[in-house]
């Protein structure tokens, strides 16, 4: 095999990258050797083009018990109690086979968090599609939800939040992003690195066959191309049974300390989880691919070390233990066989029936892959497109003769937007229930909490991310997105612990996607700084990419909190005669905002942030709601304060009736920008009249902005901001709002 | 004592198992288990038995422990089935009727509210006939189906124990049943999940009143 031949150019690596394979080994290596390589010197497992950036990100704190690295983070809630949790992107599989691509990321993020003996308490879920009136749109959405669906609820994990966007940028390549939380006994959790030469390896769980073989290099770390549903072989197919079985299974043995360490197989399947944990124990590892239990008996050497076949987990155990190990996957139903043993080389010897047919070095295999520098160059202008679509919204949403500058109608038109209706039609498809700790269903709160007694409180969570904002301004939109999940946590009163990300952009050999990349992971790096938050994990996806163009650069950022008394959380409105507070340093603007989007105004560029007062803001929101009295707690996000006022009356049937002339006098803005300006560092609270007053002296008192903006009453929405009023009746705002299952089923 | 069936792929089991220990003393009881001796009570909980991948509880009213629960039934021991719990009844013969695939053949998580119709049970001991509990429900397979004169004759024998509220059938079910009972009334099959509504904390308590009266239940003879 020569340069020339070129094999492993099909297989994703570059003539530098090969030669580099053939100095390390000091020959060239052979198909099954290559094959290994191809995988995990992909970017998806590599992280070859973000591993330097990734490094800026804050990962310590008092609470953090496992960081980046392990198969997901946890942090300390007390009483002998972590939480653990991750997310992890599944976005082309869900661009070329949406239900299974869906139902194998839940999969393989609950894998991610048993895998270190915790048990998965919640999902949630951030997908980006193109816009509704794409019939591909429509079928990529339903056949995700479905495909979520199909997973979480028949492994009985509650899908308990997460948001869904609809954007152009997103037609050819969608995102679906899930996390997973779940709980463990400090004591019992695992680390996946590989001890003690002599022990012996256990796979179990599902046979191996030949599905999703090459997905980690050929479809995730490359642009998605025309004509990729040939691309469908290398999507795995999911069987929530088995992995139930696998979690049931995996915790028992943990709990019965059968394992000196566990890791899932997921991208890149053996090679990857083989190489990982002897990488990490600094041990060598032989496996003969024939004890294997296969689908296929044929399959070759390299497709048994690559292939991606869910619902497989790896365990190496002392050899006293095996026989206990295996009669309890036999209880369990779960295949288990002993493929291989930790041996003293550090090599990776790839047996098939006794004879040798790989044998590299793990360094060479795991930690050697090059790494690359970016080539960020700022675009000279707005990057992506633009289209006038708010006449036409209008139009359908409020009537033909409306006007498309008349507040009401926009107010319409916005509450009808695929991306700030409500989306009960995708999350009545959850089951949001099992388990018995969800307090907060989806859309019942900001952010969805969940019961933990076992450590005698609540935990909260969001999973948050606005592409558009981040493709206007990458730093100030990554920062908008952990502020975004901050905010929501305060809503309930929750203090954040940790954070996971999931970093979705486009080629980073491109100057503009690196330039997006860079600049995002500064900011997400700055906010975290700024508000005390460690990451504790995350995922990079990039290439998300056609010839149509690169996606909106996309940092989802999931955060977990916790909070003491669950009993004193805010309901979902106000009641009849509340006064609506807006607290916060919120400054409205309508760039980069959903009207802007609907006007076909979208530019680069948004109002820098500034972090500290807006921390300030939701310390002081979350000590009020802890204390109780906050009837209801929403911040101001998408469609600004004419949506959120909206919602929130939404969620209680009572009209508002709010002056917005404060806010327009303190930010020197216009009317219209009050209204549908949006930006972060803003939460509405509702109370009751003494409690109102209360809130604002106690805001004046410690330095933050509280602003009066009305009562809670009557039917309707009765707004005014300087130049502009809008008056609507409640059902108009609710019908629109509730738009999204007709526009789904149309 | 009451007894939890746990079926490989049971999701609820562990919730349900809660749901007793809050009224009374239980147990699991793992699906290969066929000695219910000491169990006065047995409830078949929710989820995906055996992956249900050939149709909801075909392959479940198989596992030795049923057998084991047909014969407690047969002597009077209460049993209640809920959702998957119930779709196994049906197939095991131990209730009237069939779940088919949801009206919209989506899976739907909702809570909606129920009202008691036939109290005769010993599970209703606590309910008037026209009782409201607010209870979720969450399934893909809830649509309840009997032939016209079967319907006719659950209603007219008093076997319909609730039914959905006036617009709140999620499904598509006949006469829009929520849950029905044997002839004897000591089984009973509910497609809303009772144990997820046990703390005003999570959405309601109604479906305690179900778990107090199935721990109040004699042993059976």
């Amino acid at each position: 095999m020569t340069v020339a031949d070129a094999p492993h150019r099909e297989l994703g690596l570059t003539d530098p990258e090969f030669e580099r394979i053939v100095e390390l080994l000091g020959r060239e290596p052979n198909g099954v050797e290559l094959a290994m390589f191809s995988l995990l010197w992909s970017e998806h497992c590599a992280y070859k083009h973000s591993r330097r950036l990734l490094g800026k990100l804050p990962t310590e704190g008092e609470r953090v018990v496992m960081g980046p690295g392990e198969n997901a983070g946890a942090v300390d809630i007390g009483d002998g109690h972590a939480v653990a949790f991750k997310v992890e992107s599944h976005n082309h599989p869900s661009a070329v086979e949406p239900f299974q691509g869906a139902a194998t990321g839940v999969g393989g993020i609950l894998r991610d968090v048993f895998a270190i003996g915790a048990r998965p308490i919640a999902v949630l879920d951030s997908l980006r599609f193109g816009e509704l009136d794409s019939e591909r749109s429509r079928y990529l959405f339903e056949g995700v939800v479905a495909g979520i669906g199909h997973y979480g609820n028949s492994i009985g994990v509650p899908t308990v939040g997460g948001e869904v966007c609809f954007e152009a940028p997103y037609e050819h390549n969608c995102l679906v992003n899930a996390m997973c939380v779940g709980l463990a006994r400090s004591e019992e959790m695992i680390r996946s690195a590989a001890a003690g030469p002599g022990n012996v390896l256990v796979l179990f769980g599902a046979s191996t066959g030949r599905d999703g073989i090459g997905g980690a290099s050929v479809l995730a770390s490359a642009e998605l191309e025309a004509g990729d549903g040939a691309k469908r072989p290398t999507v795995q197919i999911g069987d929530p049974f088995e992995e139930s079985k696998l979690l049931e299974c995996s915790l028992e043995l943990l709990q019965s300390e059968l394992l000196v360490s566990l890791q899932d197989l997921g991208a890149a399947g053996l090679t990857s989880s083989a190489g990982e944990m002897a990488s990490k124990g600094e041990v060598g590892i032989e496996i003969d691919v024939r004890r294997v239990p296969l689908r296929e008996p044929d399959m070759e050497a390299f497709e048994i070390m690559v292939s991606e076949s869910q619902e497989r987990m790896l365990a190496v155990v002392e050899p006293a233990k095996v026989e206990a190990v295996l009669a309890l996957c036999e209880k369990w139903q779960t295949g288990a066989a002993v493929i291989g043993e930790v041996t003293g080389t550090r090599a990776m010897r790839v047996l098939d029936g006794g004879e040798e047919v790989g044998n590299v070095p793990v360094t060479a295999l795991v930690d050697e892959c090059p790494l690359y520098d970016l080539e960020p160059a700022a675009p000279a202008s707005w990057p992506y497109g633009n289209a006038d679509v708010l006449g036409e919204r209008v139009a359908i949403n409020a009537g033909r003769t409306a006007d498309p500058e008349d507040p009401s109608a926009i107010t319409v038109a916005l509450l009808a937007s695929p991306t700030i209706a409500s989306k009960r039609w995708a999350f009545e498809q959850y089951d949001s229930v099992v388990g018995s700790r969800t307090i907060r269903r989806p859309e019942a709160a900001d952010a969805a909490v969940l019961l933990v007694a076992e450590s005698d409180r609540a935990i909260a969570i969001s999973i948050d991310g606005n592409g558009r904002r981040v493709a206007c301004d990458p730093r100030a939109g990554a920062i908008e997105a952990v502020l975004e999940c901050a905010q929501n946590l305060a809503c309930v009163g929750a203090e954040p612990l940790g954070l996971t990300n999931c970093l979705n952009f486009g080629n980073p050999e491109k100057p503009t996607v690196a330039w997006q990349l860079t600049e995002a992971v500064s900011g997400l790096a700055a906010a975290c700084e700024a508000l005390g938050v460690p990451v504790v994990g995350g995922n990079v996806s990039l290439y998300n990419e056609t010839e149509h163009g690169p996606i909106y650069p996309t940092p989802v950022v999931g955060m977990v909190g916790e909070l003491p008394d669950p009993e004193r959380l805010p309901g979902p409105g106000p009641a009849d005669g509340d006064r609506i507070v807006l607290v916060g340093p919120f400054a409205p603007s309508l760039a980069g905002g959903e009207l802007a989007k609907l006007r076909g105004e979208l530019d680069l560029g948004l109002p820098a942030t500034e972090i500290a007062p807006v921390a300030a803001a939701l310390r002081f929101v979350r000590e009020r709601v802890r204390g109780g009295g906050v009837r209801a707690a929403r911040d101001v996000s998408d469609g600004g304060l004419a949506c959120a006022l909206a919602e929130l009356a939404i969620g209680a049937g009572v009209g508002v009736d709010a002056d917005l002339d404060g806010l327009v006098e303190a930010r020197g803005c216009s009317g219209e920008t009050a209204l549908f300006g949006e930006g972060p560092g803003g939460v509405l609270l509702a109370l009751a009249a003494a409690e109102a007053e209360a809130l604002l002296a106690a805001a004046a008192g410690s330095g933050v902005e509280a602003l009066d903006l009305g009562a809670a009453g009557g039917e309707r929405l009765e707004l005014s901001a300087a130049e502009r009023e809008l008056t609507l009746p409640l059902a108009d705002a609710e019908r629109a709002w509730r738009s999204l299952g007709e526009n789904v089923e149309r | 004592m009451i007894g939890v069936i746990q079926f490989p792929g049971s999701c609820d089991e562990r919730d349900a198992l809660a749901a007793c220990e809050r009224v009374g003393e239980a147990r699991m009881v793992w699906h290969e288990e066929t000695d219910l001796s000491g169990i006065d009570g047995v409830v078949v909980p929710g989820g995906f038995s055996y992956g249900d991948y050939l149709r909801a509880g075909a392959i479940a009213r198989f596992a030795p422990a049923m057998g084991a629960v047909s014969e407690f039934a047969a002597r009077g021991g209460p049993v209640l089935g809920i959702c998957n719990g119930f779709q196994v009844l049906c197939e095991a013969g131990l209730l009237p009727g069939a779940l088919l695939p949801n009206g919209g053949l989506r899976f739907i998580c909702r809570q909606v509210d129920l009202v008691a119709e036939s109290c005769d049970s010993p599970f209703a001991a606590e309910l008037e006939p026209g009782a409201r509990l607010s209870i979720p429900v969450k399934h893909m397979t809830g649509r309840f189906f009997a032939p016209e004169a079967e319907l006719d004759r659950l209603g007219a024998e008093g076997r319909v124990a609730f039914r959905y509220a006036a617009g709140e059938n999620p499904n598509g079910s006949a006469r829009d049943i929520a849950g029905v009972t044997n002839e004897a009334g000591n089984v009973l099959g509910l497609m809303p999940h009772p144990e997820h509504a046990v703390d005003p904390l999570t959405g309601s308590d109604d479906g305690l009143t179900l778990f107090r009266a199935l721990a109040r239940q004699p042993s059976p003879a």
